[in-house]
């Protein structure tokens, strides 16, 4: 075991240990488990991204549809027509609009690259902020400052159907090559990708919205199912640091699956009276 | 008699029919009721989240009746103070009567809640972006929003999608035999679910084989929720069609069919001339 691995689990019983200590007075009573899982999740995520950065090697497999995002700019610029962006209707306490965004730099570096032109209706003020300042850092960053406007990434209304209503019509009227509905979506989600659909744009989704997932993967090219979507700024950027928290995410997972295989089994050990720990009391 | 109820029906039939209007291709009767929705939506919400929250939840904390706030002191005296200048300036210096900030204070609440001078300093931060040079500042607003949404978030995922799924995970097996094979399939679903969102490994063998088996899982739930939600639409156009067909009743004027004539007749007199034409010819 290497010394990080040790240094980390002796600060995680020291944390624990601390809780115990504080619990009913720093700390709210009956959340250990929690607490623990808060402990062990961010350490392990942590750990990972500490590895990727001194250097190690983090695959990633291939994700279809964003590698798909650079050819659905490029097809929008050999067609001459633009590209549209929709950040979803959520504001930035959601964590789909946050990796909505990210993707948007990298989209905006490509448009501006191929000089292609960029829409970005947006439904909240302070996403249309945050969009204004990733697409201008992005056109920066491709060094064509000169391309860049405020207007690209423009505020419609904050209410969901008259947002859909709205970004229906730039479609209409449009007909972007290329349709991106990455963020967090409603009900809008089909009207919004059917519309896109009958201007034969090539388009792209993503969502962490369980329930409209299908309605992308119906209606269009390529669709970044749940978290997928929140691995793409990794798959982006191949910062070391985001590389190293998907495998630290991955690890998460094969704890988490360790955890359901350990309590379906000491949960039917109880049930039939072979032992008296109820684990499920636990969770 | 025209009084506004009919007036309101033959409005919400107008305007339905407009909306409806775009199945047949964009037309001036869509583009009409599609900025009208958009332009009136994003006022309406201005507006009520100005009165509803800002004004009440905001101002109303920082200085409410000072009559409620029990004695006054020379540092309240200086803190309303304060209260009369921003009046001053929101009745355009004094020139209008006062609404935003009534006589003494805003009704509400019993004490000066300073701690939301925080939310009122990000706020102004958010509107410096009208000034090129303080613009930055509004930065801080927006990386306080995203990281106070990625802690409060992080403890909810993990309750909810964690450990409450590790709880549901567990398999009864003193229920009948039909409730042990359904948890079962759960079981395998969620598990090879799970295999399906690793990244850092390739799906190739055994992970291959068992991240196909969860995609199958997966496409099986986004049909039913495709299916349950197109039947919630359906519901939807059932309740819009109930009501035109109550506005095509005679105390309504025969809403509904003539204004639905009106449109028929008036898109086809459009599909006739230059406009319609000037349309397709942009496609």
């Amino acid at each position: 075991m290497n010394n990080k691995v040790i240094m980390w689990s002796v600060l995680f019983l020291i944390l624990l240990g601390l809780y115990i200590m504080g619990e009913g007075m720093i700390f709210i009573e009956g959340a250990r488990v929690k607490f623990a899982a808060i402990l062990i999740v961010s350490i392990t995520i942590y750990y990972y991204i500490d590895r990727a950065r001194s250097g190690e090697e983090i695959y990633l497999r291939t994700i279809p549809g964003l590698k798909a995002l650079e050819e659905a700019v490029g097809r929008a610029t050999e067609m001459g027509k633009s590209v549209l962006f929709v950040p979803g209707i959520s504001d930035l306490d959601q964590v789909e609009t946050i990796t909505g965004l990210n993707i948007l730099g990298h989209v905006a570096e490509h448009t501006a690259k191929y000089e292609a032109s960029l829409n970005v209706p947006v439904s909240k003020s302070i996403v249309m902020e945050a969009g204004r300042d990733i697409c201008r850092e992005a056109y920066l960053k491709a060094g064509r400052p000169d391309l860049y406007s405020d207007d690209m990434v423009h505020y419609l209304t904050d209410d969901q159907f008259a947002y859909a209503a709205g970004v229906n019509g730039i479609m209409i009227r449009e007909k972007p090559a290329a349709c991106f509905y990455l963020g967090k979506f409603y009900a809008e989600s089909l009207i919004l990708a059917e519309t896109g659909n009958s201007i034969g744009a090539i388009q792209i989704a993503g969502t962490g919205s369980m329930a409209q997932i299908p309605f992308f993967v119906t209606a269009c090219d390529y669709t970044l199912i749940g978290e997928e979507f929140f691995t793409a700024s990794a798959y982006l950027s191949k910062k070391p640091e985001l590389l190293g928290s998907i495998k630290g995410q991955d690890i998460v997972k094969l704890l988490v699956m360790a955890t359901m295989v350990l309590t379906v089994v000491l949960n039917g050990l109880f049930q039939a009276g072979w032992i008296s720990f109820d684990i499920l009391s636990y969770l | 008699m025209i009084t506004a109820e009919i007036m309101g029906a033959w409005l919400v039939v107008l305007l339905t029919l407009c909306i409806f209007s775009f199945l047949y291709k964009d037309n001036p009767f869509y583009k009409a009721a599609e900025h009208l929705y958009v332009g009136v939506s994003a006022g309406y919400v201005a507006v009520i989240s100005f009165w509803q929250q800002i004004q009440p939840n905001l101002f109303g904390r920082l200085w409410p009746k000072l009559e409620d706030t029990g004695e006054v002191s020379v540092l309240k005296s200086v803190w309303y103070s304060v209260y009369e200048i921003l009046n001053f300036i929101s009745t355009g210096f004094g020139t209008l009567e006062r609404s935003i900030f009534p006589e003494g204070g805003i009704k509400g609440y019993d004490e000066i809640r300073l701690m939301y001078l925080i939310p009122f300093i990000l706020g102004i931060f958010m509107l410096l972006r009208l000034v090129p040079k303080l613009g930055w500042l509004a930065r801080w607003a927006i990386a306080y929003i995203v990281g106070m949404a990625a802690g409060l978030r992080f403890y909810g995922f993990l309750n909810s999608d964690i450990l409450m799924q590790i709880q549901s995970v567990a398999i009864d097996f003193t229920a009948d035999w039909g409730s042990i094979i359904n948890a079962i399939i759960l079981f395998i679903g969620t598990m090879t679910g799970l295999i399906y969102f690793f990244y850092s490994t390739e799906h190739k063998g055994v992970v291959g084989r068992l991240s196909r088996i969860g995609i199958y899982f997966l496409m099986i739930k986004f049909g039913a929720s495709f299916g349950f939600a197109v039947m919630g639409r359906i519901s939807l156009l059932i309740g819009r069609m109930n009501q035109l067909k109550d506005y095509s009743a005679a105390e309504y004027n025969y809403a509904t069919p003539i204004i639905l004539v009106f449109i028929i007749i008036s898109l086809a007199i459009w599909s006739f001339m230059d406009g319609g034409n000037k349309n397709e010819s942009t496609a």
